[in-house]
């Protein structure tokens, strides 16, 4: 019962926090295109003007519609990003849902608000939905190759190096891989940096890998047919996802808490690990997405899978075979 | 579906061309370049009806596009707002004797704000947003008082 509670006030919390950073962080993702475009950009609480807007208006369901799906999807897809936060340590903090998931678990609840929003394209009834839909379809598989890569190097490196639990996202946070490794390792590690670096952009379907909701041609894509409320919770979703996923590759790759070098402890750690976690998701959302969305323009559906396949699939097994071989060296424990 | 200070601060714009030869529609994308950044106010242009609170019509109708064009203003979520920007939508402008034409846009679909000008600047299209910004302010006073 008290797991049931624990469960209930961290998911609330969470939530909460998710959705009010989540927003936050695409305020500033859009202040900082603009000023790197040489305008001065939106204010940094736009987001949550376009949300409030979005939860004012009419909410159109089209004839064509298949209604009780398309107007699940959204809810799901909030519903499931925030599953994914339960699962994930915030710095210092344990994650809420520890006990019962692993690495693995979120690596399959990484996929669901990508599922809901294929499964609301369709449901739209629409041909620019559809072929949305269906292109989100393509570049989900095509991003998952590099992200298992990743994950699985990880997490058999710290295996091989004894440590207990190596899937536990917890041992993840607590036991950099970093420190396990040697040189070879490290440039492997780096590598898996650069993947990870890739891998962000196409999670969060943005430019260059935006192909399923292309304004351009697609009107929108998967997201054509939704207005209003539905918007607004997809609007959500995504803000909520953005902090999962930048979160989760800090979590594999980038796991340093503030505290031990301060000297914090108690309160005062968790604080300072929480702001630190926090900054360092700012820092990967501003690299990865930010950045990359202002240098490039969008690719083909095909290129999108050509680079996550052959480019970065490639790297990951570069960088798995310098693992291997990194083990031979340093076999030892942390 | 009422309205709210944010609709004022977050007007999403759909591009509609209803035979226009292409000259206001240039101005329009001028309108948002960084010179003008108009995404300071929160304005932003938006690729499908659905997502949009204002809608943006160039040139005269043309009987082709007139059923067109009330289909996309049927498609918007309320409220909203339609736009008119240059003068062949205002009257038909030098295509108003055309054989082709099914009138002036607001022969087809309410209007709210007008831009006239061949075409308009970017800066009499700012005064057209600013405009419609007032307007929704004054319907917003008016539905709290009802």
């Amino acid at each position: 019962m008290s797991v049931f509670f624990a469960a209930l006030g961290g998911t609330i919390l969470l939530a909460s926090f998710a959705i009010g950073f989540g927003l936050l962080l695409t305020g500033i993702d859009r202040r900082v295109a603009a000023r790197m475009q040489a305008r001065v950009g939106p204010p940094l609480l736009q987001p949550f003007t376009d949300v409030r807007k979005l939860f004012a208006k009419q909410n159109i369901i089209p004839a064509n519609a298949i209604p009780w799906l398309f107007n699940a999807m959204p809810i799901i897809a909030l519903a499931s990003s925030i599953a994914i936060l339960l699962y994930l340590p915030f710095g210092s903090f344990a994650p809420v849902l520890g006990a019962f998931g692993d690495v693995i678990l979120v690596l399959y609840l990484l996929i669901i608000p990508s599922l809901a929003l294929v499964l609301g394209g369709f449901a739209s009834g629409s041909p620019y939905a559809t072929v949305g839909a269906q292109r989100e379809m393509v570049s989900m598989i095509a991003y998952e190759l590099p992200l298992a890569v990743t994950v699985i190097s990880i997490a058999w490196r710290l295996h091989a190096a004894h440590v207990a639990e190596p899937f536990s996202m917890l041992t993840l946070m607590q036991t950099p891989v970093w420190d396990v490794v040697g040189p070879l390792g490290s440039t492997a590690l780096l590598i898996l940096l650069v993947v990870m670096a890739w891998v962000t952009p196409g999670e969060l379907s943005k430019i260059p890998f935006d192909s399923p909701e292309a304004e351009t041609e697609l009107a929108g894509g998967i997201l054509a047919e939704y207005s209003g409320r539905n918007l607004g919770l997809f609007a959500l979703a995504q803000a909520v996802k953005t902090v999962a996923v930048a979160a989760f590759g800090i979590i594999l790759l980038l796991p340093w808490n503030l505290s031990p070098f301060l000297g914090l402890t108690m309160v005062a750690a968790g604080i300072a690990d929480l702001v630190f976690f926090a900054l360092k998701v700012l820092f990967v959302v501003s690299i990865s997405v930010t950045v990359v969305r202002m240098m490039m323009a969008r690719f083909r559906i095909t290129q999108v899978v050509g680079l996550y396949w052959l480019v970065l699939g490639g790297l990951g097994a570069l960088a798995i075979f310098l693992l291997m071989a990194d083990t031979s060296y340093v076999p030892g424990m942390i | 579906m009422k309205l709210t200070k944010a609709l004022n601060r977050s007007l999403w714009a759909f591009h509609f061309n209803s035979g226009s030869c292409n000259g206001c529609d240039i101005e329009i994308v001028a309108t948002l370049t960084p010179r003008y950044d108009l995404e300071r106010f929160g304005v932003k242009l938006v690729g499908s009806p659905r997502h949009a609170d204002v809608l943006l019509v160039t040139g005269p109708v043309t009987s082709q596009m007139a059923d067109r064009l009330r289909r996309v203003y049927a498609q918007m979520p309320g409220p909203k707002v339609a736009m008119v920007i240059g003068t062949c939508g205002l009257s038909g402008g030098i295509f108003s004797t055309s054989y082709n034409l099914a009138g002036p846009v607001d022969q087809i679909i309410p209007v709210d704000v007008y831009v006239p000008g061949c075409a308009p600047r970017p800066e009499a299209i700012i005064q057209g947003v600013v405009t419609v910004i007032a307007k929704l302010e004054r319907l917003e006073v008016g539905e709290r008082n009802d």
